[in-house]
């Protein structure tokens, strides 16, 4: 996927330092170490559904026909294939341990960014995990319906904005993925 | 059957499945993307470490207060700005996220702004970003991504001025 340390690391481990030391000016050395064993269990407890999505994104990308997928989901897919990002993102079972895993499996056999993002973001605003499991039991059944509704069209539009912006931003096709 | 038992059931059956699937293309094929996935949970680890850990400490420096305070009554197009901005710097999960919005929506808080609230945390809420997305997927594309969603939860809310309340 990618390498382990990149400026995206970078910039959150930055960013997490610093809050940290504000923790401890605020709340003492007390109140950091509370914070750290709270997200310590919170890590152990997520550890293995995280092995479990990097073994299906592995297996996925391994079984998955390649030119199909840069066929109904890669650059030249179309409306079409924006519509099939968002489908599937709506559709896909799970979290986030599943999804993004998923996604970036179809990025690597070879889907193109507008189409991972149609899916991505299907995922986030029309997914029906977590609507049914928060959304409707805290907001309520007519605020969640209608904020589906309302958030239809945005998967296939931010697909379609994001290819539009990557074909004038890399006019040639980079050789690979990665961070930078 | 608890809802995080029912999760880890489907989770990992999915994973038997495509497993499965991989296994009958032949052991070796079987065999490289279990590698495969390995190497890349080691790689990811530390990542999620990083993100699990440190969003705890970035969420206990942003008040809760500052969050609901950006949800005021504060009607028009300034209001939903202060609404995408309260999204995506809301920390914690779901069960914050939509409180601050039903919260938000009983104390008079315009519904315009209350669904950019909610759509702009479900494209950007930091703590899903750092905590999951960039750990899995190219940093890159995860930029990308948020940088060509930044208009959405204003064209949600414009769709929510047109065609009204719930």
């Amino acid at each position: 996927m990618r390498k382990p340390i990149g400026w995206s690391t970078i910039i959150i481990a930055i960013l997490v330092a610093v809050s940290a030391v504000l923790v401890w000016r605020r709340d003492g050395a007390d109140g950091v170490l509370d914070i750290l064993t709270h997200d310590l269990s919170l890590f152990g407890g997520i550890l293995p559904r995280v092995l479990a999505g990097c073994l299906l994104g592995a297996f996925i990308s391994e079984i998955l026909p390649h030119e199909k997928v840069s066929r109904s989901l890669g650059p030249k897919s179309g409306l079409m294939g924006l519509l099939i990002g968002t489908a599937f993102g709506a559709i896909l079972p799970g979290g986030p341990f599943t999804a993004y895993p998923v996604a970036s499996a179809l990025l690597a056999v070879g889907a193109d960014f507008g189409a991972t993002i149609a899916m991505v973001v299907s995922w986030t605003l029309i997914g029906y995990g977590r609507a049914v499991a928060w959304e409707i039991p805290i907001m309520g059944t007519d605020f969640t319906l209608w904020r589906i509704v309302i958030s239809l069209p945005l998967p296939v539009l931010a697909g379609a904005l994001g290819r539009f912006v990557y074909v004038r931003l890399y006019p040639k096709p980079l050789a690979k993925d990665d961070e930078n | 059957m608890s809802a995080a038992l029912l999760i880890d059931i489907l989770l990992w059956g999915s994973v038997l499945g495509v497993g499965l699937i991989a296994f009958r293309r032949g052991p070796p094929v079987f065999k490289a993307s279990l590698r495969e996935g390995s190497m890349d949970f080691i790689n990811i680890v530390p990542r999620i470490a990083l993100g699990v850990i440190g969003s705890g400490y970035i969420a206990a420096i942003i008040p809760q207060e500052v969050i609901t305070g950006w949800l005021g009554p504060d009607s028009g197009w300034l209001g939903v700005a202060t609404a995408v901005l309260a999204g995506a710097a809301t920390p914690g999960g779901p069960v914050i996220g939509f409180s601050i919005g039903t919260v938000a929506l009983k104390s008079g808080g315009g519904v315009p702004q209350v669904v950019a609230y909610v759509v702009a945390w479900a494209l950007f809420a930091f703590q899903r970003v750092i905590l999951w997305e960039i750990p899995f997927m190219p940093a890159r594309f995860v930029w990308f991504r948020c940088a060509v969603s930044v208009p959405f939860p204003f064209v949600a809310a414009a769709i929510a001025m047109l065609i009204g309340k719930p």
